[in-house]
């Protein structure tokens, strides 16, 4: 109740008085629409802008007149002469130095041995068990193909993000610049990177590999500036007093001191090229992604179930591997211990890669499995897959014709004749009541541009897409994050399940959606949900815990029983948690939309896949802040509405 | 001590937090309210001080009356929002990056009130550090810095990490990372807070000892008045940023300048800080009979005496063993004693 209260005296009133106006106009022009003149419904043909043509020729002004394509083209040969080695060594390319390919035994030995310096026995054999299932399955040189891009792409992209990010922590300037080029390029779908890649670069693993130092290198600069910023004063100050340089001052104090959040950004790094990777299968990069498409265009469910499993076994290792080393914490040897004993892990790992080579020499099933020796689950997986669609198969078919005939095609078709000014006046409306007239205006700032773009159609379809998937992942999370936050065990279990299924890379939600519903929009909203479900689950279990358990015990002793301090007490304060969570979820649900477009969709991200195949960046990036602009609004609602409410929470409690 | 050269004198210093605290007209008449209503904070207000070779300045004042940022601007950690600081005769504001650094590598040591020591950097390597950067060779500066360790009693944990140590061991490893280059100049703020008592009282025996060989110049901050008054060669009392008063030990608690002085030293016991030469008056033809006192005893170590001696005056004598005066023995007992309650 209290919170109720609160939060309504701390609203001025004008500001809802206005927001009610807005709305009211909204709903009329929504009513009156067919009275209307024509340009209620949709601008005109003359006030659409050609956004795309001016992209364009920024572009060709970019690429001809700067001769930034010669820029990018030595970048790029550098990238392929590093690509190049990685591909000799991880699967025997024949380029220089022609040394690989490097057996995979001794691959495998080699990341247990790093799993167990890193995080243990559990660790060891998690990352060494990986690999190991990745040769005995036949897919080596498929996940070397994806590796090699990562071994190149994310030490370019963290030492980018390390440069960008000291030079935006030493100069405001560089940071007031680089902040909401930031915020842009975290909201913007994975294709609109592609695009212009590939118009400077062309396709193949080239571009996969800019396009993944591209696209991973935002979190970095964020963590660095971050980390730097987080220094404590006093180090810093007693790193000055001992008369360091500030070149020794940035190398020696405060790198070293900023250690765990750059190796937050390190693993942040590796997570994003790999989902990144993993894509740019669209723009031909040959790997796992690529096969991954394939089959699941071929409706190969059982193979690629296989390779499901090895992206997700590899998100889950590399993302283990990266936490451990940036939560690990220096330990010191006993005084007088041996070299042996100091440098044992080096000394395993020297024993295993020597009897990895010896192994390789006796049988070449040590240095690639081929394929006939291969093992393969798609057999039985096939097989169960079968058994269990012809049993749910009823089900399946009648939700999927109930929901296309009466909840999507509806819904779908109610979006579309919403008149532009009425959303326009309705999301200003909105933007009103949660942050006043400066909320408004953003919103606005985001959205007009969109009805400008004359995108406005397939715009309006990626926005019903996302809100069915995370109404429905609302309807499912919520509960799921209320029964998981009932007991503190049960709470951590639930937790660790949300955070490895955030590793899986997107993709991969498709396999098991396409596999109950085929390729229709159905199964497209039912990948974005569960996609969305996972961060609403998990910030409504952290919001309820973060409730003070004073506060709790207070209610309990004026007689609130337990459900009343469930409804009235707790949930109330953890509304503020509780909408950064479903921020993130509707981020989620906007990046899945764009993903399946490839799945057959009629919104914005296959527009864009039009774009990809076409090469036509205007177009395509036209259409990436599109999707950004979407993302940026939402954000910018719940997070003022979470904001406010939490302070109005902190001076009411 | 007066005879000494000055090493360190600031003249008129402030530091002002806030913004436009540069542009602010600075007088010794600007109250802290004024600076308050203008959203700012006076952190050092108006501290002229000399500090001379040898000597060892404590200061002392309330949590927030400016003590650190003090001591920051005398080493030009930050800059001085007004007003100068000479080091050996040079206006430090004015060195150049390379010369404050070359400074700080060959002169000054300090010992931060919360230790900040290198989390990456083991106790040994903590302590090799500013000889490091100073760019002395690997072996010479690992057998410095275990000395180093071994005379604040950490040998045997050279290879620990920060986070391995507890509070009073790493406040240690702190000392010891800031006598490594035997600076002539050395900053302590709160150097033994974390301390236990013994070894606490172990390290200011260390600390007299160090001072005593090599002519250090120390400015020290502490909260305890026993620390201060065991080694202090003077006492500076900070109040909102301004020193109230700057004087030996004795005279702070004997002479208050102002009220705020008197309060803050209300609780020390007078006997131990006045020492006979200071009740020493004038023979003026009084007869002088019996052994004379030392001119530098404080009366609380001449209490059991002062208490059994029939003597009304008791002669004193200097350290050369010339007669000083005669001290008035009930006036030293009143003090030994206390007001009456
Ligand atoms: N960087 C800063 N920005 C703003 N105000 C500051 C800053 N550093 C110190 N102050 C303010 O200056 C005043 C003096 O702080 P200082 O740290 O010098 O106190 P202190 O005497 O050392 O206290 P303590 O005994 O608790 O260490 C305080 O009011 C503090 O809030
Ligand atoms: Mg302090």
């Amino acid at each position: 109740m209290m919170g109720v209260r609160v939060a309504a005296g701390g609203m001025r009133p004008d500001r809802v008085t206005v927001a009610r106006g807005l709305l009211a106009v909204a709903l009329a022009l929504v009513v009156l629409k067919g009275v209307l003149p024509d340009w209620v419904m949709r601008l005109p043909e003359g006030m659409v802008l050609p956004f795309a043509d001016w992209i364009n020729a920024g572009f060709a002004f970019l690429r001809d007149d700067l001769g930034l394509m010669a820029f990018t083209r030595a970048f790029a040969d550098v990238v392929e002469f590093l690509l190049d080695v990685t591909a000799n060594l991880l699967y025997g390319k024949s380029r220089w130095p022609d040394l690989g390919p490097i057996p995979w035994v001794v691959i495998a030995g080699t990341m247990a041995v790093i799993g167990h310096a890193l995080g243990g026995w559990r660790l060891a054999a998690l990352s060494g068990g990986t690999f190991v299932w990745i040769a005995v399955m036949g897919q080596w040189k498929w996940a070397m193909e994806t590796l090699s891009v990562i071994v190149v792409a994310a030490p370019l992209s963290v030492a980018l993000g390390l440069l960008a990010g000291i030079a935006a922590w030493r100069w405001r300037g560089v940071e007031r610049v680089l902040n909401p080029l930031l915020n842009i390029a975290q909201s913007m779908p994975h294709f609109a990177y592609m695009i212009p890649v590939v118009v400077f670069i062309g396709v193949g693993p080239k571009a996969g590999a800019i396009v993944t130092i591209i696209f991973s290198v935002p979190p970095m600069i964020r963590m660095t500036m971050l980390g730097l910023r987080g220094v404590s004063p006093e180090i810093i100050e007693s790193g000055k007093m001992c008369g360091t340089t500030r070149w020794q001052l940035m190398t020696r104090v405060r790198l070293p001191a900023a250690r765990t959040e750059l190796l937050i950004g390190v693993n942040q790094v590796i997570m994003q090229s790999l989902a990144m990777v993993v894509l740019a299968s669209f723009i031909g990069m040959p790997g796992l992604g690529q096969k991954l498409l394939q089959l699941l265009q071929a409706l190969k469910i059982g193979l690629s179930v296989e390779i499901g499993i090895t992206i997700v076994l590899l998100a889950v290792v590399l993302d283990r591997l990266t936490k451990a080393w940036a939560h690990r914490q220096p330990v010191h040897h006993a005084a007088g211990a041996s070299f042996a004993l100091r440098h044992r892990m080096a000394l395993v790992w020297l024993g295993i890669v020597v009897a990895g080579v010896i192994l390789a020499q006796l049988s070449p099933y040590f240095v690639e499995v081929e394929r006939k020796q291969a093992l393969s689950l798609a057999g039985p997986v096939d097989a169960v897959v079968d058994v269990v669609i012809t049993g749910v198969g009823p089900v399946t078919d009648w939700l999927r014709w109930f929901l296309i005939t009466w909840v999507l095609i509806p819904l779908r078709d109610g979006f579309l004749a919403l008149p532009v000014l009425a959303v326009l006046i309705f999301l200003a409306g909105v933007g009103w009541r949660v942050g006043g007239q400066r909320s408004a205006l953003v919103c606005l700032a985001f959205f007009l541009p969109i009805a400008l773009s004359g995108w406005w159609d397939r715009a309006m379809i990626t926005v019903y897409m996302v809100a069915v998937s995370v109404a429905l992942a609302l309807a499912v999370g919520l509960p799921l994050g209320l029964y998981g936050a009932a007991k503190p065990a049960r709470a951590g279990r639930v937790l660790l399940v949300c955070d490895t299924l955030q590793t899986f890379p997107s993709f991969i939600y498709l396999i098991p959606v396409i596999m109950l519903f085929g390729v229709n929009d159905v199964a497209v909203v039912a990948a974005v949900m569960v996609f969305a479900t996972v961060p609403i689950v998990r910030y409504t279990i952290e919001g309820l815990r973060g409730v003070p358990s004073e506060v709790v015990e207070a209610a309990e002793m004026s007689g609130a029983n337990r459900r009343q301090v469930m409804w009235r007490v707790k949930l109330p304060l953890a509304v503020p948690t509780l909408l950064v969570g479903a921020n993130q979820s509707v981020m989620f649900a906007l990046f899945m939309v764009i993903i399946a477009a490839f799945i057959g969709t009629q919104d914005l991200g296959q527009e864009m896949q039009r774009a990809l195949s076409t090469t036509d960046v205007g177009k395509g990036l036209t259409l990436g802040f599109a999707v950004a602009f979407i993302g940026l609004m939402v954000d910018h609602l719940l997070l003022t509405w979470s904001r406010e409410r939490g302070a109005a929470l902190r001076t009411g409690v | 001590m007066a005879d000494q050269e000055v090493v360190i004198s600031c003249r008129n210093l402030w530091k002002v937090f806030g913004d436009g605290a540069e542009k602010l007209d600075l007088t010794p008449r600007t109250t802290v309210e004024a600076l308050r209503r203008s959203g700012h904070v006076a952190a050092v207000r108006d501290v002229s001080l000399d500090i001379r070779k040898g000597e060892m300045l404590v200061v002392m004042g309330l949590s927030g009356s400016g003590k650190s940022t003090l001591v920051r601007c005398l080493a030009r950690l930050i800059e001085a929002t007004a007003g100068e600081v000479l080091v050996e005769g040079r206006d430090i504001g004015k060195l150049g990056e390379g010369e404050l650094i070359d400074l700080r590598r060959r002169k000054m040591g300090m010992v931060f009130q919360s230790f900040g020591l290198l989390p990456h950097r083991t106790a040994l390597e903590n302590v090799a550090f500013p000889l490091e950067m100073r760019g002395q060779d690997r072996a010479s500066r690992i057998a410095r810095a275990s000395e180093m360790l071994a005379l604040v009693g950490l040998k045997g944990r050279e290879g620990y990490f920060p986070r391995e140590l507890s509070g009073g061991q790493q406040q240690r490893v702190g000392i010891a990372r800031s006598l490594a280059v035997e600076p002539d100049i050395w900053f302590l703020d709160e150097p033994f807070s974390a301390l236990d008592p013994l070894i606490r009282r172990e390290m200011q025996d260390e600390f007299l000892r160090l001072k005593g060989m090599m002519a250090k110049t120390i400015v020290f901050i502490t909260h305890d008045f026993d620390e201060a008054l065991r080694l202090a060669d003077r006492i500076a009392i900070m109040k909102d940023g301004a020193v109230e008063q700057c004087d030996t030990p004795e005279r702070i608690v004997m002479a208050p300048a102002t009220e705020y002085v008197a309060k803050f030293t209300s609780a020390v016991d007078r006997s131990r800080v006045v020492r006979a030469g200071a009740l020493a008056r004038p023979v003026a033809g009084a007869a002088v009979e019996g052994a004379a006192v030392a001119a530098d005893e404080t009366l609380h170590g001449l209490a059991r005496m002062l208490l059994c001696d029939p003597r009304a005056r008791i002669p004193v004598a200097g350290r050369d063993g010339a007669l000083v005066g005669l001290m008035d023995r009930e006036a030293a007992v009143e003090i030994v004693l206390g007001p009456v309650a």
